[in-house]
């Protein structure tokens, strides 16, 4: 491989692992953060309410799989 | 933008810089001891020029070029996805779940590679490579979440100096404290900074995604305050419930006794 394709391959795996890595369930759920930010940016309550419970439930849900996980 | 997001700005930066630091200064001092200053010192100078640099040729044009909501729903992104990680480590580790990171045993570790490396720089007038690409590496690889700390922090508020400011304040502060107490780094509360910081970049990360797509917080940037009581308060809520979970039940004796 020539030395460009070998710093492009890196880059794309420390994205890689920088988003995904070993917490898959975590870059799905911001992506669903973005996209229902972007949904309810005309219903303001319904943003303030949704939004940060997303995330705690985001959260408690990688850590609960963490958990279960061997 | 107002003081409240600022100095929450200072605080994830300093705190992420710190935790972040610990670790590179410890594999830093493990190559200098092992093979000599010299080197180590040059090797971890060099990955902090080349991770400058990389703030500048990134966040400059992200400031000046990029729109603004567009970038603030994208650093809020990988704000969020960095914050929940740190977040849901810290809380493994808190909990007894996942074993503390031990400066000490990456120390050790360190060590031993390099002394089966040949004869010390130290010991010679010349350089010594494998000690200069240690270093580097350390503290290239360690300090790039923060530069990724600092660019999106520092250029969703237009305030990218601050931020660096703050990262450079936090790695002075480190290498101090490890220059006075040598290789006891492993008694920095790494995991308490690391759930605070995550905590910050939590807030941070819904707060922008959040102005980024229109939708207008409470008390604008005083929601991050709280976001920040929130998140701080489902994070030790969490701990608590997982350090139950993970006690083993009383047997019949210790309940009569």
């Amino acid at each position: 491989m020539n030395r460009i394709g070998r710093i492009a391959r890196s880059f794309g795996s420390f994205w890689w692992d920088f988003l995904i890595g070993d917490t898959p369930e975590l870059f799905v759920a911001v992506i669903a953060v973005v996209v229902v930010a972007l949904l309810l940016r005309h219903h303001h309550l319904a943003a303030v309410i949704a939004l940060p419970a997303m995330v705690v439930v985001s959260l408690l849900v990688s850590v609960w799989r963490a958990r279960k996980a061997p | 933008m107002t003081t409240t997001s600022t100095t929450v700005l200072l605080l994830a930066v300093f705190g992420a810089a710190t935790v972040e630091m610990v670790e590179a200064l410890t594999i830093v001092a493990a190559a200098g001891i092992a093979r000599g200053w010299r080197s180590a010192l040059e090797g971890a100078a060099a990955g902090v020029v080349v991770l400058a640099v990389i703030v500048l040729i990134v966040g400059v044009p992200l400031i000046h070029y990029v729109p603004i909501d567009a970038l603030r729903v994208v650093v809020g992104g990988l704000l969020l996805v960095l914050g929940l990680s740190w977040l849901r480590k810290a809380i493994l580790r808190a909990s007894g779940l996942k074993p503390l990171h031990d400066e000490d045993a990456i120390f050790a570790a360190t060590s031993d590679e390099l002394n089966q490396g040949g004869t010390p720089g130290a010991a010679t007038s010349k350089r010594d490579g494998a000690a200069f690409v240690v270093a580097f590496k350390g503290v290239f690889l360690e300090g790039t979440e923060v530069v990724l700390i600092v660019v999106s922090l520092g250029s969703s508020q237009h305030r990218l100096g601050l931020a660096a400011g703050a990262a450079v304040a936090a790695a002075v502060l480190v290498a101090l404290v490890g220059a006075l107490v040598a290789r006891q780094l492993s008694a920095v509360p790494e995991n308490t900074i690391k759930l605070g910081v995550g905590v910050m970049l939590t807030s941070f990360g819904l707060y922008w995604v959040g102005e980024g797509s229109g939708v207008a917080w409470p008390g604008a940037d005083l929601a991050i305050i709280g976001f920040i009581g929130i998140f701080a308060a489902i994070t030790l809520l969490a701990v608590a419930s997982l350090r139950r979970m993970a006690r083993p039940p009383l047997t019949s004796s210790q309940v009569a006794g």
